[in-house]
């Protein structure tokens, strides 16, 4: 989903960069304040950032034929919320701009925009309809974590589209072209990050209950299900 | 869920990433005889896409560092893997642990209430 670095027309990437900013000062601020009100939770922050940095290095094949990776942001989202996330994913995407050439900083603001805004907020509202259905705590992560990942490469299939419409059939025909590049390729690759991610939160509520009890999203319906 | 649910969810993630492997076949040689790439990246697809929709397009900025080959693009990506995989592996570890010494501790003080003077464990005279 990393848009490359430059092939967004400079409004478009001072645009994406306008609209991400003000989320990543709120992530900051949200970050410190929880770590201030809870430090022990430092080590599952870190572990949350940890799987998005394992995720998004891993370029898995897809049946379509090409290789895209997973972002990982959707199991932060569901245990801290999409306000610490959006630091996590800047970071990660930081990185990899910077010493991968991969994305890039005039584009970094559209990046953000779709894995770290987009993916955790739409992890955190899936997580919660499916909750609040009553599905079970791993049909409920599954669905966020999946769908999560899933949004980012549709968000990044419409910010291409919107930048680069089709001459002959505007921004649909565009839309269609690049979500049949990014969107189809990840069904399979969200799939896999919906199942990693249930695998994780197994481990957590297994060995870290009580860390869990404090964290805003998750739990607050009752974790055994 | 159960221990063997977990492994089932994590064969499950394995056979995904695996099965299109063999399911996807490579496409016929180019035109120019180079035999046809399979399992590109996603975000070099989309490039062509965006040279083919506006063929004027010209990037307007340069990465600042690239990786000098594509060795060195997979010692960069190794090495992300390795920070966030070594961080989850100490936290599982030290999570693992933890709950093992609480268990322990448990059990010890269970066993110390249902034995009130242990042997051996009397203060040594002043």
């Amino acid at each position: 989903m990393h848009i490359m670095e430059g092939f967004l027309p400079v409004e478009h990437a001072v645009g994406w960069t306008l609209v991400s900013a003000p989320f990543v000062v709120w992530s900051v601020r949200a970050v410190r304040s929880r770590l201030d009100e809870y430090p022990e939770q430092r080590m599952l922050l870190g572990v949350a950032a940890a799987f998005a940095l394992v995720l998004s290095a891993l370029k898995l094949p897809s049946v379509t034929g090409s290789c895209s990776h997973p972002t990982g942001i959707g199991l932060g989202a569901l245990l801290f919320g999409p306000a610490a996330m959006v630091l996590v994913g800047l970071v990660v995407l930081v990185f990899q701009a910077l010493l991968l050439a991969h994305g890039g900083l005039t584009t970094l603001g559209a990046n953000v925009f779709s894995m770290a805004i987009v993916g955790s907020f739409v992890a955190a509202a899936v997580f919660r309809a499916s909750r609040a259905f009553r599905f079970s705590l791993a049909v409920s992560v599954f669905l966020a974590a999946c769908l999560g990942d899933l949004a980012t490469y549709v968000t990044t299939s419409v910010q291409l589209a919107w930048a680069f419409p089709d001459p002959a059939g505007g921004f649909v025909a565009s839309l269609a072209k690049f979500a049949g590049i990014f969107a189809l390729t990840q069904i399979p690759l969200a799939i896999t990050e919906g199942l990693l991610t249930v695998l994780v939160v197994n481990a957590l509520i297994r060995f870290n209950a009580d860390e869990m009890k404090s964290l805003p999203l998750f739990l607050a319906r009752g974790a055994r299900a | 869920m159960s221990r063997r649910q977990n492994w089932l969810v994590l064969v499950a993630a394995v056979l995904i990433t695996a099965l299109p492997l063999w399911l996807v076949s490579a496409p016929a040689d180019g035109p120019d005889g180079r035999p046809g790439e399979v399992f590109g990246g996603a975000d070099a697809k989309a490039q062509q896409a965006i040279g083919e929709i506006a063929p004027d397009y010209k990037p307007w900025f340069a990465p600042i560092l690239e990786p000098a080959s594509g060795e060195i693009a997979s010692l960069l990506f190794a090495l992300q893997a390795a920070i966030g995989a070594g961080l989850i592996g100490y936290w599982l570890g030290a999570s693992v642990t933890r709950d093992k010494l609480r268990k322990q501790a448990e059990r010890d003080k269970a066993g110390a209430a249902s034995d009130p003077a242990p042997e051996g464990r009397a203060p040594p005279p002043c």
